[in-house]
């Protein structure tokens, strides 16, 4: 309490400066609650019931074979989701952040717009142009591809929601950097993918990290657009999120829990990769994780 | 390796940063680029370097055309106004980046290279600093390395943007004489980029003096300082002061008194006109006395007697315009006045220029 | 199309890459909205969007998103100010939880929230007993609403107010202001564009939100049932066009806010660059 103890110190000549130091107490009180109600308990709620009756049963109900496969289809639509964002985000931090065009501001408008939209929003366009009353569905189903209420639509509706995440991290990270590095290195001789991965990625590597750990957590994690996209059938297009809702609906409340404290664990290593990257980067990221 | 530089035209949106700029440097020079922010200097160093496009114009190297060329074509050494020394890699690495990604059949073996980064790093004065990162370098030092990076590829010319801009008054001293010794060790053609005139004349063969994307004069310092062309370069290269008067033939009357100039830079003067002549501090005589009628009288105002030269701030008694004397300390040990005294200004070398400019 | 040349390579490739994949994931399948709205008349579009049901659910909405987002503008400006000016123990902990809510899929916060405030829930058995009922009814709505939306306006003030000068204050201060004086009239106007921002985010989020909500609602037609729910509904009985059509008065009111964010923060940018 660097403040306060100053205050002690000249408690009159400094008071013009900061607030009264039993305010100061009562501010922090104020914060700490609210963080306490709205945050920390909802977070220990779901590790408690997760574990109430175990780890035994805890176990058990990660372990049962439509939860497994709900894990399984997470894992994929992740790893699929994820290097699409990642290639697309670090090309449009690159146009972005290194050149002037007309028509930047637009396409920045755009790439935010996932953020803008509701997630129930992102699925139903899918069912709109996939779907057998959508435009391409029939057509789909000469040639017998289902796409939503299926595995790929899934997917589809991931990378949608999840598509702003690394350009959004990368783009103030680069735009910070300037362009005076890749210049140095194209006059010494270097080409364009010398100068990207010998310059400019080490000097973007923690805010693509987590850029990357961000748009996993949400690819993850995504509830609403893949809802609305997928089939719901057990142990065939449900991916966690979805397999929680189902538990939770169905009274098995500690099985739901269990489920869904992985994704919490999940999002707790979120937030320290971002602590970490700060730290290394020494720097605050933006806070455009909408 | 000798720069042409021809007819070049440069804008960035309505901003016109270059207008018909042209201009010859001959092999093994050492040139400055002088001129105020936004005159255009930058534009045209980067463009030199093909950094920049430009809309129109041509650059040859040797007599060879190098417009269409890009920038890792040019093979010219480039040392950053911030040096944009690579953050991630080490003092070695910087320096032997530009050995490093040469294509293969081009790129000499790992030893030689070792051994090509540390004789830079000798010359330049850097070998005990091979391992350290940017981040642990004073201003100095990285600008050092900068310019052992740049002479790593054995560049044909070297571009240096305001390379002593981000330094302290006294490291910039010391980087400007060793800059000087470097150029006069490895002769080659070099053009400089500063809005220090001091910078520029102390340093460089030749200056380049610039103005609103327009070249105004080149000469050696000399000749830019004692005949500059124009009364841009006349009052960018120092401290002047204004004397409005009439012409007459060669001679200006300001006030009562009559003065013969002996340079009039341009076209003749319509006569019985008014015009502004201009001097320089130092080309103020100062007397105790009258001297004749040609002197001015004026009031002490202000003296100040800092270094090896004083500055006395005078007020003209004619009409209450201030003037400023620069003379060394003996010659105001001589002259003994002090503030609130009466003396008499003689004009020496009085310059008057034609064209219409607003100070 | 490119202003200014720059040296640097691959604007061509970037720029084709960029475009292509930017319409086929979202403008492409965002299209789809207008079109299939195109397909109905205006009657039949007007009446689906004016239904009793339809205008309940985004009057809940709208109410609700905005009572969270005030919630959160309060608490945030102070979350903000606690954190940046003070120092106590525990305020590294807090300062990094708070972007739990962006990294926790909001499934998982809606159980754990109806879990806290049902009848018989950590929270909810006390607040029952003085006679306040939270799950299941609209303020439970605003509760999960606060949750998701509370780091926007923490983390848009916080760099704000991180590089606000001492200097305004000490020279408020030496003025002759007190210190509530100085805190109304210097800190907190310099905070107001990015506090606006922060605010419009937040409530923009909370329109939109659908996993956290869905658990603590109850989902009661006109009185607990939100816009994207209802969209959900319809979808499950297979009217499209209806789904569709609510879809589309939420879409423009969510361009609207975002022009209203970009207007905000160049208004915010145009304040900081002062000299």
């Amino acid at each position: 309490m660097q403040d306060i103890k100053r205050l002690q110190k000249h408690p009159k000549a400094e008071c013009i400066l900061s607030e009264p130091v039993w305010f100061q107490w009562v501010l922090i009180g104020v914060a700490v609650g609210f963080v306490i109600i709205f945050l920390i308990a909802p977070l220990l709620m779901v590790f408690g019931q997760a574990l109430a009756k175990g780890w035994g049963a805890y176990w058990e109900a990660i372990r049962e074979p439509d939860s497994f496969k709900a894990i399984q289809l997470t894992l994929l639509t992740a790893a699929i989701s994820v290097p699409l964002n990642l290639i697309f985000g670090v090309v449009a931090a690159w146009l972005i952040a290194k050149f002037d065009f007309w028509g930047k501001n637009f396409l920045l408008t755009l790439i935010d717009l996932p953020f803008a939209i509701s997630p129930i929003i992102s699925g139903l366009i899918f069912v709109l142009l996939f779907g057998m009353q959508g435009l391409l569905g029939p057509w789909l189903s000469q040639y017998n591809i289902k796409i939503v209420f299926a595995v790929p639509g899934i997917i589809l509706a991931t990378v949608f929601v999840t598509f702003p995440f690394v350009a959004r991290e990368l783009i103030p990270v680069m735009q910070s950097l300037g362009s005076e590095e890749e210049e140095a290195a194209l006059v010494l001789g270097a080409n364009g993918w010398q100068t990207f991965f010998k310059v400019t990625l080490p000097n973007i590597k923690w805010g693509l990290l987590y850029g990357v750990i961000l748009c996993n957590a949400r690819a993850m994690g995504e509830f609403g657009a893949v809802s609305v996209v997928s089939g719901h059938i057990r142990g065939q297009t449900n991916t966690i999120p979805l397999q929680v809702e189902i538990l939770y609906n169905e009274y098995n409340f500690t099985a739901a829990f269990a489920v869904a404290s992985l994704l919490a664990f999940l999002a707790l290593v979120t937030l320290i990769v971002k602590h970490v990257v700060e730290w290394k980067s020494g720097r605050h990221l933006s806070g455009t994780l909408h | 390796m000798s720069i042409k530089v021809e007819h070049i035209m440069k804008k960035f949106g309505s901003f016109q940063a270059l207008n018909d700029v042209s201009l010859e440097i001959p092999s093994g020079e050492l040139v400055a680029l002088l001129g105020p922010s936004g005159s255009g200097k930058t534009t045209l160093l980067r463009i030199i370097a093909g950094l920049e496009q430009p809309d129109s114009g041509k650059i040859s190297f040797h007599g060879e055309d190098a417009t269409g060329q890009s920038v890792s074509q040019r093979q010219v050494g480039f040392v950053f106004q911030h040096y944009a020394l690579f953050r991630n890699m080490t003092v070695f690495e910087n320096v032997a980046f530009g050995l490093r990604v040469k294509p293969r059949r081009e790129r000499l073996p790992e030893t030689e290279i070792r051994a090509k980064v540390h004789q830079l790093l000798k010359l330049v004065q850097m070998e005990w600093y091979a391992d350290r990162y940017p981040s642990q370098l004073s201003g100095g030092q990285r600008q050092r390395i900068a310019l052992a990076r740049a002479l790593a590829v054995e560049p044909k010319v070297l571009l240096l943007d305001e390379p002593f801009g981000a330094l302290d008054a006294k490291v910039r001293k010391e980087l400007r004489r060793w800059i000087r010794q470097l150029h006069d060790e490895i002769h080659i053609t070099s053009i400089f980029v500063t809005h220090d005139q001091e910078e520029a004349l102390e340093v460089a063969d030749r200056v380049v003096v610039m103005n609103n994307g327009r070249i105004e004069q080149i000469g050696t310092p000399e000749e830019v300082y004692e005949h500059p062309a124009n009364l841009f370069v006349y009052q960018f290269l120092g401290d002047i002061n204004l004397f409005q008067g009439r012409v007459d033939g060669n001679r200006i009357k300001v006030g009562n008194s009559e003065v013969a100039f002996p340079g009039l830079v341009g076209a003749a003067i319509p006569e019985d006109k008014t015009a502004i002549a201009y001097a320089r501090p130092h080309e103020l005589e100062v007397y105790g006395e009258s001297q004749g009628e040609n002197a001015i009288e004026a009031e002490v105002r202000h003296i100040r007697a800092i270094g090896p030269t004083v500055r006395l701030e005078l007020r003209r008694r004619d009409n209450g315009g201030y003037l400023e004397a620069e003379m060394t300390k003996e010659r105001f040990h001589e002259l003994k006045v002090k503030v609130g005294e009466r003396v008499f200004v003689e004009l020496r070398n009085l310059k008057v220029f034609v064209e219409d400019y607003q100070i | 199309m490119r202003k200014s040349k720059n040296i640097l390579p691959g604007f061509g490739p970037s720029l084709g890459y960029t475009v292509t994949y930017i319409s086929l994931v979202l403008l492409i399948p965002l299209a789809m909205v207008f079109l299939k709205t195109f397909t109905m008349s205006w009657e039949s579009f007007w009446k689906t969007v004016t239904d009793p049901r339809v205008l309940a659910s985004y009057r809940l909405s709208f109410t609700a998103s905005f009572a969270g987002a005030a919630l959160n503008g309060i608490f945030g400006l102070l979350l903000a100010w606690v954190l940046v000016r003070y120092r106590f123990p525990g305020q590294k902990i807090i300062d990094a939880l708070l972007d739990l809510p962006f990294a926790m899929p909001t499934a998982v916060a809606g159980i754990s929230l109806t879990t806290l405030y049902s009848a018989n829930g950590w929270f909810g058995q006390h607040l029952e007993r003085i006679g306040i009922k939270v799950a299941y009814t609209p303020l439970g709505i605003v509760v999960a609403l606060t949750f998701i939306g509370l780091p926007f306006v923490v983390r848009t003030i916080q760099p704000v107010l991180q590089d606000l000068d001492k200097e305004y204050e000490e020279a408020a201060a030496s003025l002759g202001a007190s210190r509530w004086q100085t805190f109304s009239r210097v800190i907190f106007p310099a905070l107001v564009p990015s506090w606006l921002t922060g605010f419009t985010l937040a409530f923009a989020r909370a329109l939109g939100e659908y996993g956290s909500v869905v658990f603590i609602s109850g989902n009661m037609p006109m009185r607990t049932e939100i816009a994207p729910l209802l969209i959900r509904t319809k979808l499950e009985q297979f009217d499209y066009t209806g789904a569709t059509a609510i879809a589309l008065v939420m879409m423009i009111i969510s361009f609207i806010l975002l022009l209203i964010i970009n207007l905000l923060q160049s208004w915010n940018r145009r304040r900081l660059a002062q000299p």
